[in-house]
């Protein structure tokens, strides 16, 4: 699974951080998401999966590789 | 076009979404995800291919996005989910009992369940808006249409200085553009954010170079052979202009379903006009509302709650999507939160804070335009934050808001983190 996070989208929600905290973080100052993990493990799937589905501002594609 | 469907076989019933904007497009892309297999049919009245709202304002007026990176999905992504959207198409009522759609033309449609996401249509003033000049924004051709007059036009007005006014008046000053707002309250975004954080947005526009005309209501809109030329106050005043925003509201988009037996909350209630829901969706036999139009039944606040966020649109429609699909509710509860970005400022909201709650800077300081404020009730639960510039900070008060948290034992826990820290 390859995650894409389009930061000039995001709107520092902090939904992904929810929903999966081992692959999403935010900046303090703006709350612009970053990825701390890009190809997750399978087992994150579904977490990863909601962040997408969730996000307010579709910044989030996951890929299946 | 029946689509009855046997008791247990939820997953292959026959679900029309009703407005194809991200509520509805959500709802489809929930129910997919849930392994729902029937048929699922959108009817939007609206010529595009569905797109968000939020950029509108922002990066679409402000001409730094085009309109396709605003798109919500392609007609590919649509076909790859089996999902049939009908564009340019209004459905113009609805008949519960036969669980059936009318569409304008006159064709029926049947439903197993039917999912109303019409969103809100603009509120507008009785005089104005015939002239050339004079705008509203709810449609990406609303924006489209602003974005090309503010190209020629030196003065713009905003009339109504709530998130949407506040946003264009940004927008257009960073284009060059003169701007007044104006509005009957005495700062902007008054009934929401408070007076506290309704002043130091003045500041920010007032610092931008906009010409801030609070308190004030509008008369008239002046004109020269049709085109408009200034803003006339309810003082007498005329403001120049040769364009404005009316930017004063909106209102469910609920005139479809009046000769149906769908209910709706009173306008001045809580529920603000919206279908009146329960707190999964459901408004009647088989029909769910979700989105802007959607007034949900609220346990914490024993209130209905109508709330016109984009986030909502996402919750909502998962949790109808589970509802329909007659599984297990969703697990993880939610705030409601709201974004809002005006010049380098982030606004951000969780919660429902208004203008009746108490004030209380927690973190950071207003004056930098780096804190979070918490807005307690009554009884110094709190119901809604506001901040700027301190993200991990306001993730840790949301929660508090989650937990149903009074300010005090917020404050306590704070504390004794911090100790422990
Ligand atoms: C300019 C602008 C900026 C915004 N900025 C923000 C922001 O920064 N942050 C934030 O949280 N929220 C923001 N919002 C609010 C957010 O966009 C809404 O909460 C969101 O669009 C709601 O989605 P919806 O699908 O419920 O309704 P809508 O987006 O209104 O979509 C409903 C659709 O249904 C269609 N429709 C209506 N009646 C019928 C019918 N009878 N038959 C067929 N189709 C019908 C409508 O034409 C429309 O296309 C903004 C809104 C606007 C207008």
């Amino acid at each position: 699974m390859r995650i894409e996070l389009d930061q000039d989208a995001c709107v520092g929600s902090g939904n992904c951080v929810v929903s999966a905290p081992d692959v999403f973080d935010q900046r303090d100052d703006d709350g612009i998401a970053f990825l701390l993990e890009e190809n997750p493990s399978a087992e994150r799937e579904s977490a990863v999966k909601e962040a997408e589905a969730m996000c307010p501002a579709l910044a989030i594609r996951v890929h299946k590789k | 076009m029946t689509g009855e469907v046997s008791a247990g076989d939820a997953s292959a019933k026959k679900v029309v979404i009703v407005g194809a904007g991200p509520a509805g497009i959500a709802a489809a892309d929930a129910l997919r995800a849930a392994d729902h297999t029937g048929e699922i049919l959108i009817f939007g009245e609206e010529r595009h291919a569905p797109y968000d709202r939020p950029p509108l304002s922002k990066q679409i007026l402000a001409g730094t996005w085009l309109p396709e990176k605003a798109q919500l999905r392609t007609s590919e992504q649509l076909a790859a989910a089996d999902v049939t959207l009908h564009l340019s198409v209004r459905v113009a009522s609805v008949d519960v009992e036969a669980h059936q759609v009318t569409l304008e033309s006159g064709e029926q449609v049947a439903y197993d369940a039917l999912i109303i996401a019409t969103g809100v249509t603009v509120r507008v003033l009785p005089f104005g808006h015939q002239l050339e000049g004079v705008h509203v924004m709810r449609t990406l051709d609303d924006a489209l249409a602003l974005r090309s007059h503010m190209e020629t036009s030196q003065h713009l007005a905003v009339i109504g200085a709530g998130f949407l006014g506040a946003e264009v008046a940004a927008v257009a000053r960073s284009l060059g553009r003169e701007v007044t707002l104006i509005d009957p309250l005495e700062l902007p975004m008054q009934n929401v954010v408070g007076d506290e954080v309704g002043s130091m947005i003045a500041d920010l526009h007032r610092h931008h170079g906009v010409n801030l005309e609070l308190g004030h209501g509008v008369a008239s809109i002046e004109d020269n052979l049709g085109r408009a030329t200034g803003v006339t106050l309810d003082d007498g005043r005329t403001v120049p202009a040769d364009a404005a925003l009316v930017a004063v509201g909106a209102r469910p988009a609920v005139d479809w379903l009046h000769s149906s037996s769908v209910p709706l909350t009173a306008p001045k209630e809580p529920g603000a006009g919206g279908i009146r829901c329960d707190s999964s969706g459901r408004a009647a036999d088989d029909v769910w509302a979700i989105g802007d139009v959607a007034a949900w039944w609220d346990p914490t606040l024993e209130r209905h709650v109508r709330v016109e966020h984009r986030m909502t649109a996402n919750e909502h429609a998962r949790s109808c999507a589970h509802d329909i699909l007659e599984l297990a509710p969703t697990a993880a509860k939610s705030v409601p939160y709201f974004w809002s970005d005006q010049y380098d400022l982030k606004l951000r909201s969780f919660g429902l804070p208004s203008r009746q709650c108490s004030f209380h800077v927690v973190e950071g300081d207003l004056a930098d335009r780096r804190f979070v404020a918490a807005y307690t009730d009554e009884s110094d639960r709190i119901v809604g934050t506001i901040g700027a510039g301190m993200f991990k900070a306001m993730n840790w008060w949301r929660q508090q808001i989650l937990d149903g948290q009074t300010l005090g034992e917020a404050l306590r826990l704070k504390q004794s983190a911090e100790n422990s820290a």
